[in-house]
């Protein structure tokens, strides 16, 4: 479906995006993930063939989103970043300027518009200026004009920015429900909400991607070692040097009212040793949990390890 | 040509939909009614009053002549004022507000939107224009009627018209600025109305730059003279302008 090879893009002498190269298959739901400023955005820019690449290509569906860019954008729906919309108008006239502009038959585009509007929610403010929406709204009006005419691919840009948690709920869920039949692009500073929705998510750091898998595997594979939580009664210091002298222990952190984070290099099972430990010293073992690293950590490691 | 009538639909839609459209509308439609009847109207009524006293002028006393041309004259200066605040906001506010992330990545043509915009701009502007009708209506009651003539003063009014129009459109693409936009669609427009006064000073170029002056081309309309040269001039204007504008937004697309 997305084919990028080698994309750059410089902004003056700034490199925004450099050498980015994945792939895209239909029916995949992708996450892109960053810091402010990585590139996602640009990305996303470049693909809906919005800005031109300084150097390399992007294909969709074959078509170069530079020389082609009209087949390109007749496949695709595009959620630009903060929902840029003609606040003069009503959400209906809006939506059916976007139906007529993506080529929705004439007797078609009420009953188009209708559906967009109830999938999204808008059917109450269908009448209002778009002036007057809140913020939560317009993204629905603005992920609305994007489903218009069902494109196969949907690039999605911060779509659940601004919306309250029960609305991130149903905008979530209207998004897995396109999967299948549409393929998403998304971008997300929102960790828990790559990890739910998406099957790949490509960490891009600085411009270029740092590592591209499923979340399952990324927090496996780049969490290294396991951790323990462990609640222990007894003196913190003699309690933190026992701990320190077992072999594999890598990091013991105090956290305070008799809870230490332990870490270990390897996936070995430090439970028993710990237990035994605790136990032979005669302190009060209280807690002993084994913990997987979330996304979240996954993210800020490699996301420090890029500046280190 | 569906692209076309989308975006002359939401153009218009937005014209009527903002104060911008009925301000102007009635400011224009002052500033006419107020010459119409306090210049021409009493200076035709003195001309008449004169022929009553001196019949033989009677026969030299044409009312198109002698208020029709300058109505339609006056209207190409008024123009002038008028079309840099109905074109400023048509690509510069879409780049301020980000909506041209949305409009350019419609699967539409840059001429289609162009045309669009052109068009509803053009369609206000002639809505101003069905208003100044009641002029000559009202004429038509005192005295007989050329209406050919005025046919022709209004072709001409709406190819000057136009002609400003594109010129303001490509002004609105340069910048995302408004105000911006409007200044330079006025300082170039009015870099082409006065471009004929060179004439009067009789260089050598004086003829050449005339025949490229906005203002050159309407008095033969206004006369109810209808030239080809004239109206050709009026429509490369603005092919020329639209074809800059399209060039320019273009040029995002190589301007990496």
């Amino acid at each position: 479906m997305i084919a990028v090879q080698e994309l750059t893009k410089y902004y003056g002498l700034t490199p925004a995006i450099s050498r980015l190269t994945f792939e895209v298959k239909k029916g995949e739901i992708v996450g892109f993930l960053g810091p402010n400023g990585a590139g996602k955005t640009t990305t996303l820019k470049i693909l809906a063939g919005f800005l031109p690449p300084t150097s390399g290509k992007a294909h969709i569906n074959g078509h170069d989103c530079v020389t082609e860019s009209l087949a390109v954008r007749r496949s695709l729906g595009y959620l630009p970043e903060t929902a840029p919309l003609y606040t003069e108008l009503t959400v209906s006239q809006f939506l059916l300027f976007a139906a007529r502009a993506k080529g929705v038959e004439c007797k078609d585009e009420q009953a188009e518009v209708g559906r967009v509007a109830q999938a999204c929610g808008l059917e109450e403010v269908r009448g209002m200026l778009i002036s007057s929406l809140s913020k939560g709204y317009r993204q629905r009006v603005g992920l609305a004009q994007a489903l218009l005419n069902s494109p196969p691919l949907l690039i999605l840009d911060e779509p659940t920015i601004g919306l309250d948690p029960a609305q991130i709920v149903e905008i979530r869920q209207l998004i897995k429900e396109l999967s299948g039949d549409h393929t998403v692009v998304l971008s997300s500073h929102i960790l828990p909400e790559v990890s739910q929705l998406c099957q790949r998510v490509i960490i891009i750091n600085k411009g270029q991607i740092v590592a591209s898998d499923t979340p399952e595997n990324l927090s496996r594979q780049l969490g290294q070692g396991s951790r323990l939580k462990l609640e222990v009664q007894g003196p913190v210091p003699e309690i933190i040097a026992a701990l320190r002298g077992l072999p594999a222990v890598k990091e013991v952190v105090s956290l305070g009212e008799a809870h230490f984070l332990v870490e270990s290099e390897t996936d070995l099972e430090l439970r028993p040793e710990i237990a035994r430990l605790v136990v032979a010293r005669g302190w009060d073992l209280l807690g002993l949990q084994s913990q997987e690293f979330t996304l979240e950590e996954v993210f800020l490691n490699l996301v420090t390890e890029e500046e280190a | 040509m569906s692209g076309v009538s989308a975006v002359l639909r939401k153009e218009l839609t937005i014209y009527f939909a903002t104060p911008i459209f009925y301000l102007m509308g009635f400011f224009f439609l002052l500033v006419e009614g107020f010459l119409f009847f306090f210049i021409y109207f009493s200076y035709f009524q003195t001309a008449r009053f004169q022929v009553a006293q001196n019949p033989q002028m009677a026969s030299m006393l044409d009312p198109f002549q002698v208020v029709f041309r300058s109505f339609f004259e006056d209207l190409g200066f008024i123009l002038l004022l008028l079309t840099p605040m109905l074109t400023m906001r048509l690509l510069a506010e879409e780049k301020r507000a980000g909506t041209a992330e949305l409009l350019f990545t419609y699967p539409l043509p840059d001429w289609a939107v162009i045309l669009g915009k052109f068009l509803a701009a053009l369609v206000v502007f002639a809505t101003f224009l069905v208003f100044t009708v009641c002029y000559p209506l009202i004429f038509a009651f005192l005295t007989k009627m050329d209406w050919g003539q005025v046919a022709a003063g209004y072709v001409g009014v709406l190819l000057l018209g136009g002609a400003c129009l594109a010129l303001g459109l490509f002004a609105s693409s340069l910048t995302p600025n408004q105000i911006i936009a409007a200044m330079s669609t006025f300082a170039l427009l009015l870099v082409f109305w006065l471009i004929g006064a060179q004439q009067d000073v009789g260089t050598a170029w004086g003829g050449t730059l005339a025949s490229l002056s906005l203002r050159e081309h309407l008095p033969n309309l206004a006369k109810g003279v209808i030239d080809t040269k004239d109206l050709l001039f009026y429509l490369c204007f603005a092919y020329f302008f639209l074809f800059l504008t399209k060039r320019q937004l273009e040029s995002r697309r190589w301007r990496a």
